[in-house]
């Protein structure tokens, strides 16, 4: 027989199903972070002087800045001079398909269910892929080529747009912004480049896919995203890392760029390695990601399911600027075990008639910890701004934690700014009651949680949903009597 | 069908159930009658194998199988269903996701493969009629701001749906309109048939109008003090249980 004890246990018991290794031949530098380190970043990736002045003032401002105090778990200790910045796969030479991509590396990526040979390939999905500091490969470039969709790794992006890249970089999050965005400013390996042109919608989702490998690493990426005038495009972010006892650091900066008319969908499926259950491993993921709606009636959407990480600290936020632009935030956020999870959004509401919208479903079971943590700010030029919030807790069992840290801050009278909360709990006679017709209990966790969150998982790409339905129901996995 | 044997059991270590011997028969209709707090949900609950109580003597057999060794999620499959005295609301989970999951998940343990979509709405069309249950119900989430009465109602919709071969109906009458309850208890004799057996908890002889038992069992105490037929329920509706307590007193001072 069942009781719930024993289901939180095996929620907290349940393995980790990507924790695997590739063993390929790698090129790391040693640890450490210096001005030495920065520059042979910049050099191995042949970047042009400005970018490596901008590293280096991304450096000089992070030595000046602190760790910040105000969040809601204990700042883990972190060495960041025992870190290595630079891990790649040593490549035999200069890569021209996908043939030459050395085989180990495209079966881990078949592994992790992300084909890379675009014939076996999701259609209607360019993928580019991106094992430890760098990108191994990008599929569909040709075809997004052809209607002048940009999409490749950030180093090309570098050698090859380097005009889109120098106006845009740092435009949405300066390399002062907060202390890890000054670290990635200054030992940023990779990451993704969009440019959409204007009046295209992009055919098809572009995904990135990171995968941490390499030990004793930090992974640094940056993400650009430009949608022009009337341009649409949807990208898709996710992740995983083998299974280690030390933590380690993933600090990436995301910025997108919302034109007039614009609109970009931003979907995250986070599943690095949480740590076992007793809290040892895992990656810290603190991130930065930030859009701007900069012309009017632009739109951007963040929408994230993050279900792994030791801990989760990011803000995913939009600065509503152009009049009558709108701004989304869907959120779900699963800890268990010893996770935490210290999460939300900013919205910055400073045209006029903006608009924006933040559904936050956080599920805690085990020992995990869970904040919402989000900000609603109205300028004073933001006439008739709205803001709706929905902010639900689901708890799983007696000894997890959640709350909530809702911040206003309007300089506008005509301003409306909604906030609902609701906290539940999934409690045994639920379990219960679906057990007695006939459904065991994992699957009784399993319904009930898709049930909550079916509205941020709606906004997810069909595949994607599928995707993070399985994900969560794996990662709540345990109601096995 | 169902063989209760000596059934002892309790809950936070207090004794509730102190050796309840009942026989149910294949197509039968048992009534269980009693104060309140003598045990009569414990019952059903230990029957459908609520995790809070402790069996600590005794047996029950359901068609051959040892019930106590089952899963409750097993004994739901195995043909076991209970009408909930207090049906809990699941939000988020709409009643027809939920129906289909349950109903699947019998059919595969009895080896039969998913039911298809269109066949699903059919049985749902179908049994909704028997039982006449509102269709705007089958959207909304489960039993969530259902009024009393509906979530009663659903308990019996979700019975015509599932099938079992023993429902045990604990207080369904309870908070249902009269108009409510001529419907119900017309659908639960809808579903009477010589497989079937029901367990009927009620307070009220009006509900053994409609429905009527084969046979009727006083619970008192932890324990079945009497037994009779239809004809006990209306002497207790006259003379209430004293005149019953006192009578066990007495053969217990003997
Ligand atoms: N979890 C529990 N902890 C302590 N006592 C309990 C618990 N559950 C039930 N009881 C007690 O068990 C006894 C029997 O309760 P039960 O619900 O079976 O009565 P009932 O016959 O169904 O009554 P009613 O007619 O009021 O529905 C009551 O005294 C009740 O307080
Ligand atoms: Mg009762």
């Amino acid at each position: 027989m069942i009781n719930s004890n024993e289901i939180i246990d095996d929620i907290a018991n349940k393995e980790y199903e990507f924790g695997f290794t590739t063993d390929i031949e790698m090129d790391i530098a040693p640890p450490g972070l210096n001005e030495d380190i920065i520059r042979f970043i910049s050099a191995k990736k042949n970047e042009p002087e400005w970018l490596l002045e901008w590293r280096l003032k991304g450096f000089a401002a992070f030595k000046k800045m602190e760790f910040p105090k105000w969040q809601h778990f204990e700042m883990p200790a972190l060495d960041l001079q025992a870190v290595s910045y630079y891990a790649a796969p040593r490549k035999k030479k200069q890569l021209n398909s996908l043939d030459e991509v050395d085989p180990e590396l495209l079966a881990t990526f078949e592994k992790l269910g992300i084909p890379l040979n675009e014939q076996k390939a999701l259609t209607g999905v360019a993928v580019d892929a991106v094992f430890d500091s760098v990108s191994v490969a990008t599929t569909f470039k040709g075809k997004l080529k052809e209607m002048g969709v940009i999409f490749c790794s950030f180093g090309e992006a570098v050698q090859e747009h380097p005009e889109l890249v120098k106006k845009y970089l740092g435009s949405v999050v300066p390399h002062t912004d907060n202390v890890f965005a000054a670290l990635n400013s200054a030992v940023f390996s990779d990451g993704s480049f969009v440019y959409i042109p204007k009046g295209v919608r992009c055919p098809m989702e572009l995904s990135t896919y990171f995968r941490i490998n390499a030990q004793n690493t930090g992974q640094f990426e940056r993400t650009l995203i430009i949608a022009d005038d009337n341009s649409y495009v949807s990208y898709l972010e996710g992740c995983t890392a083998p299974m280690r006892d030390e933590n380690q650091l993933h600090a990436a900066v995301v910025e997108l760029v919302a034109l007039e008319h614009a609109e970009i969908k931003y979907s995250t499926v986070q599943n690095w390695y949480p740590g076992d259950k007793d809290g040892k491993g895992g990656i810290y993921n603190f991130v930065t990601k930030r859009g701007i709606c900069k012309g009017a009636a632009s739109k951007i959407s963040w929408t994230q399911v993050e279900t792994g990480s030791a801990i989760t600290w990011k803000y995913p936020s939009v600065i509503l600027q152009g009049d009558h632009s709108e701004g989304e935030f869907y959120s779900v956020a699963v800890v268990r075990n010893k996770q935490i999870a210290d999460t939300g959004t900013k919205i910055h509401h400073i045209g006029k008639g903006t608009k924006s919208r933040i559904i936050s479903k956080g599920i805690s079971a085990g020992h995990g910890d869970n904040s919402y943590r989000g900000l609603v700010s109205v300028g004073p030029r933001a006439d008739n701004a709205r803001n709706f919030t929905q902010c639900d807790s689901l708890l799983i069992g007696n000894q997890c934690g959640s709350h909530t840290f809702p911040y206003i801050e309007s300089r506008n009278k005509s301003a409306m700014i909604e906030h609902e909360a609701t906290t539940s709990k999934i409690g045994e006679d639920q379990i219960f009651y679906l057990n007695q017709r006939g459904i065991d209990s994992e699957k009784a966790v399993a319904l009930i949680v898709n049930g909550y969150v079916k509205e941020v998982l709606n906004q997810l790409p069909m595949e994607f949903a599928v995707e993070a339905q399985k994900l969560l129901s794996i990662t709540l996995e345990g109601s096995v009597g | 069908m169902l063989t209760i044997k000596n059934l002892h059991a309790e809950v936070e270590g207090k004794k509730i159930l102190k050796g309840i011997n009942l026989e149910i028969n294949k197509g039968e209709m048992h009534a269980i009658m009693g104060p309140n707090g003598s045990g009569k949900s414990s019952l059903a609950s230990v029957l459908a194998g609520r995790d809070n109580y402790t069996v600590t003597e005794g047996e029950v057999w359901f068609n051959g199988k040892n019930l106590l060794d089952l899963s409750p999620e097993d004994r739901a499959r195995e043909g076991v269903f209970l009408a909930f005295q207090y049906p809990v609301e699941i939000p988020g989970v709409s009643n027809l996701n939920f129906l289909k999951t349950a109903l699947n998940e019998i059919r595969a343990y009895k080896g039969l493969p998913a039911l298809e979509a269109r066949e699903f709405l059919k049985l749902t069309k179908e049994k909704q009629q028997l039982v006449d249950f509102h269709s705007n119900l089958m959207n909304r989430s489960l039993n969530e701001g259902f009024s009393g009465g509906e979530k009663k109602r659903n308990e019996i919709f979700q019975l015509a749906m599932l099938d079992p071969q023993l429902a045990i109906l604990d207080e369904t009458d309870s908070g249902l309109d009269i108009d409510a309850l001529r419907i119900v208890s017309s659908g639960v004799n809808k579903l009477r048939d010589a497989e079937k057996s029901f367990v009927v908890i009620t307070h009220y002889q009006r509900l053994l109008e409609y429905i009527i038992p084969d046979f009727v069992h006083v619970l008192y105490n932890g324990r079945i003090i009497k037994t009779g037929t239809k004809e006990l329920a209306l002497e207790l509706e006259e003379r209430g249980y004293d005149w019953l307590k006192e009578e066990l007193h007495l053969k217990e001072s003997v």
